[in-house]
C-alpha cells in the first residue's frame, strides 16, 4: 500500500518549471530513495512534501490524507519527520534534552502551557529519552552540549530525536552531505537498522550514489522537475536514460 | 523544596536572606563617615533594587530564554504604573488591587504587542517593539492628555488629587497613602546601633516580598517543559516546528508572562510613591533593563537581580559623587596632583556616571559574555581547579553540562 501519493504536481518559480507534472508513490515500510543531477527539483519537491512550499496545482496525499496548506507542525504531527541536509538540532541544550523536546512534543501536542512542571520530574520523557539514546549508542553523551559534537553525532541525534516520535514517514534530505566516509557509513548502517527494525517508511533524498545504492529497495530518478525513471536499484544502476541524464554519459 | 532541585533551593534561600537583610547589608558605613555617601540602604534605593530586579526576571524569561529581544518593555512597566494610579484615584489608597490591576494591563498590552511584533524575529521584532513603546510613550505624554480626555495627565503626570473619588477610602480609619491594609508603604523603622542608622521599611519589604515570589515563579518557569520550550525556540525554531510544536505560542506566552512582571513592576513604583509619568515609558528605560539583564547574565536566573541591582546603585551612587567630594578624597596629594586626578576622574563620576556604566558594560560583554553570573562562575571555577589540583580528584576533567 501506497503510504505517500503524489499526483501531478506541478511548481514553478517565474519563468522556471521546477516541478513539472511530478507523480510518485512510496510504499509503506519500504526504502524509497530520490536521486537526480543538480537542479532537477529535488528540493523543492521536498518542500512540497513537509508543508514548506504550496504546489500550483496536484494532490500530495500522506495515508490517504491532503499535506498542503497544513503547516510543517501539523504535518509532523500526522506522523512525517524530517532530517535536514546540515543537521537541525537544539544546539545550546544538552543531548538529553534534545531527545525529551520530540517526546514532549508527541505526547502533549503543538503548544501546552506547563509552566510550572518539572522537567526533572518528567520520568516517563527521560525514560523514553534515554532509551532512544540507548538505541542510537549514545547513552555516554548524554549531558553533553550537542552543539559541540561532530557531525555525524548531530545527525544521529537529529535521526534519533525524529525517531523518538514514532514517525510513519522518515524523510531524509542527503543525510550524509558533508560527512567523513566513517561518519557516513554509520549514517547508512544507521538507517539500514531503523528501516529493519522499525516499521518505518524511509524516503531519503541524496546526492551519493554509494548511500543510495546501499539502502534503497526502490529509486526514482528526477530529471529536470520530472520523474525520468522509477525502479529496483539493480535496474536503476544499468538504465540507459538514467545514465545519460545523471551521469552525462550519451547511451 | 517546593519543588526545586538542590542548587536552585540554595540559590532561592541565599537571595531570600539577601533580601530580608538588605537594610544592613547595603548600609555598610556609619553615617557620619565620609564613606556613608557610598551606602545604598535607605528606602527609595533599596525599592528600586527589589522593582528593577522585579522587571529584569520578567524581561529575561523573554530574552533569556527565548532570545526574543524586546526594546520596548517599559511601556509594560508604564501602563502598569498608570494603571495602579487610577486604581488609587478612583478606588482605594490600598496597594493589593492597584497591583492585581495593573498586572492585568501588563499583560493586556503584552498580548496586543506582542501578537503582532512576534510574527517577526530578530531586529526587526526589536524595532517593532521599539515602536509600539514609543506609541505608547507619546500616547501617554500628549495624546490621551487633553481637556475633553485625560488619561495621564500629560508632562505633569498622574498622581492622586485631593478632589478625587476614592470610593473606598476612608482617610480616618487607614493612612492618606498608599498602604497595604492599614500599614503605610511610607512606614519607616529606623534601628541606630553604634554610628550605623538601618532603615525597615514597608514598602521595601512589600516589594522584597513580590521579589522573592517572582523570582520563585521564574525558576520554576526556567525548570519547566514550558522554559524547555522557549530555550528551543531561541535555539532552532526550524526544528522545534519540525518536530510538531508550534514556536508562535510558545513565544507570545513568555511575552505575556514578561509583560505581566513588567506591569507588576509599574504598579510596584506607583504603590511606593503614588505619582507616575510618560517618561518610565520612554525608549531609554527599555534600554535600560536590557542593559540589567545582558549585564548581569542573559539565561541565568540570578543575573537580571544582580544586574539590576548593578545599574541601579551606579545611578544612583555614582550620579550623586562630584567635584567637591573628588577634591576631599585625594586633599591629602599635592595640589597639582590632586587637580591632574580630579580632572582625569571628575568626566566619569555625577552627571558622567553614564560614561562609567558604558565602559563597565563593554568590559562585561567582551570579556565576560555570560555577564556578572559568568564571572563568579570562572572565579568559582578558579578556587575549585585549584582544590582539584591539590586533591587529585577527576572533578576537573568532567566535561561541562551545557546551561
Amino acid at each position: 500500500m501506497a503510504i505517500l501519493e503524489v499526483k501531478n504536481v506541478n511548481k514553478r518559480f517565474g519563468g522556471l518549471q521546477a516541478l513539472g507534472d511530478v507523480n510518485l508513490s512510496v510504499e509503506e515500510n519500504s526504502v524509497h530513495a530520490i536521486i537526480g543531477p543538480n537542479g532537477a527539483g529535488k528540493s523543492t519537491l521536498l518542500n512540497v512534501l513537509i508543508g514548506k512550499l504550496v504546489p500550483d496545482t496536484g494532490s500530495v496525499l500522506f495515508d490517504g490524507q491532503s499535506v498542503l496548506g497544513r503547516k510543517p507542525y501539523e504535518i509532523n504531527q500526522m506522523g512525517i519527520s524530517r532530517v535536514f541536509q546540515t543537521p537541525e538540532i537544539f544546539g545550546n541544550l544538552t543531548v538529553l534534552e534534545n531527545m525529551m523536546i520530540p517526546i514532549f512534543a508527541k505526547r502533549d501536542g503543538a503548544f501546552s502551557m506547563q509552566a510550572l512542571g518539572n522537567t526533572m520530574n518528567e520520568k516517563d520523557v527521560i525514560g523514553q529519552a534515554e532509551q532512544m539514546l540507548e538505541d542510537l549508542n549514545m547513552a555516554d553523551k548524554r549531558n553533553f552540549n550537542s552543539a559541540s559534537m561532530s557531525r555525524g553525532d548531530k545527525r544521529r541525534l537529529e535521526i534519533g530525536m525524529c525517531l523518538a516520535q514514532n514517525p510513519r514517514l522518515l524523510l531524509l534530505d542527503e543525510p550524509t552531505a558533508g560527512m567523513a566516509r566513517a561518519d557516513t557509513n554509520n549514517t547508512i548502517d544507521l538507517l539500514k537498522q531503523i528501516s529493519e527494525e522499525r516499521e518505518i517508511t524511509i524516503a531519503i533524498i541524496e546526492h551519493d550514489m554509494h548511500v543510495v545504492f546501499s539502502l534503497a529497495q526502490r529509486i526514482t530518478v528526477l530529471a529536470q522537475g520530472s520523474p525520468l525513471v522509477e525502479d529496483t536499484p539493480d535496474k536503476i544502476k544499468g538504465h540507459p536514460k538514467v545514465r545519460e541524464a545523471y551521469l552525462g554519459e550519451s547511451a | 523544596m517546593l519543588g526545586l532541585n538542590g542548587r536552585d533551593t540554595t540559590v532561592f534561600v541565599i537571595v531570600t536572606v539577601l533580601a530580608i537583610m538588605a537594610p544592613f547589608l547595603l548600609n555598610p558605613f556609619p553615617t557620619e563617615s565620609g564613606l556613608a555617601q557610598f551606602n545604598a540602604g535607605y528606602p527609595d534605593l533599596m525599592q528600586r533594587f527589589a522593582i528593577f530586579a522585579i522587571f529584569a526576571i520578567g524581561f529575561n524569561i523573554l530574552f533569556g530564554l527565548t532570545g526574543y529581544l524586546s526594546f520596548g518593555h517599559a511601556a509594560f512597566l508604564g501602563v502598569g504604573s498608570y494603571a495602579a494610579v487610577w486604581i488609587f484615584k478612583l478606588f482605594t489608597y490600598n496597594v493589593v488591587p492597584a497591583i492585581l490591576f495593573s498586572v492585568v494591563i501588563g499583560a493586556i498590552f503584552a498580548l496586543a504587542i506582542g501578537f503582532i511584533s512576534l510574527r517577526r524575529s530578530g531586529i526587526y521584532f526589536a524595532i517593532l517593539t521599539l515602536a509600539f513603546a514609543q506609541m505608547s510613550y507619546a500616547l501617554a505624554y500628549s495624546v490621551l492628555s487633553n481637556p475633553k480626555f485625560n488619561l495621564t495627565n500629560g508632562e505633569t503626570g498622574l498622581q492622586v488629587y485631593p478632589g478625587d473619588l476614592q470610593m473606598f477610602h476612608n482617610p480616618e480609619r487607614v493612612p492618606d497613602l498608599p498602604h497595604l491594609f492599614g500599614l503605610s508603604m511610607r512606614a519607616n523603622y529606623e534601628l541606630s546601633v553604634g554610628g550605623w542608622d538601618f532603615n525597615f521599611n514597608a514598602g521595601y519589604y512589600l516589594c522584597a516580598a513580590i521579589l522573592l515570589l517572582m523570582f520563585y515563579l521564574s525558576m520554576r518557569i526556567f525548570r519547566s517543559p514550558f522554559g524547555m520550550m522557549l530555550r528551543a525556540i531561541k535555539s532552532n525554531q526550524t526544528r522545534m516546528t519540525y518536530t510538531g510544536l508550534n514556536a508562535r505560542p510558545y513565544a507570545l506566552a513568555a511575552f505575556v508572562i514578561s509583560g505581566m512582571y513588567a506591569g507588576l513592576a509599574g504598579g510596584l513604583m506607583a504603590a511606593v510613591d503614588p505619582l507616575t509619568g510618560a517618561e518610565r515609558m520612554q525608549w531609554t528605560a527599555s534600554g535600560e533593563v536590557v542593559l540589567m539583564t545582558i549585564l548581569g547574565g542573559a539565561g541565568t536566573l540570578i543575573g537580571p537581580i544582580l544586574g539590576a541591582g548593578f545599574i541601579k546603585y551606579f545611578e544612583n551612587i555614582f550620579s550623586k559623587i562630584n567635584d567637591s567630594v573628588l577634591h576631599a578624597w585625594f586633599a591629602a596629594l599635592p595640589d597639582g596632583l590632586e587637580d591632574f586626578l580630579v580632572a582625569i576622574i571628575y568626566p566619569f563620576i555625577g552627571k558622567g556616571w553614564h560614561l562609567t556604566l558604558g565602559i563597565l558594560f563593554m568590559l562585561v560583554v567582551i570579556f565576560l559574555p555570560g555577564g556578572l553570573v559568568e564571572g563568579g562562575q570562572r572565579i568559582g571555577r578558579l578556587f575549585r581547579s585549584r582544590k582539584t589540583r591539590k586533591g587529585e580528584t577527576d572533578e576537573a576533567t568532567q566535561s561541562t553540562p551545557a546551561e
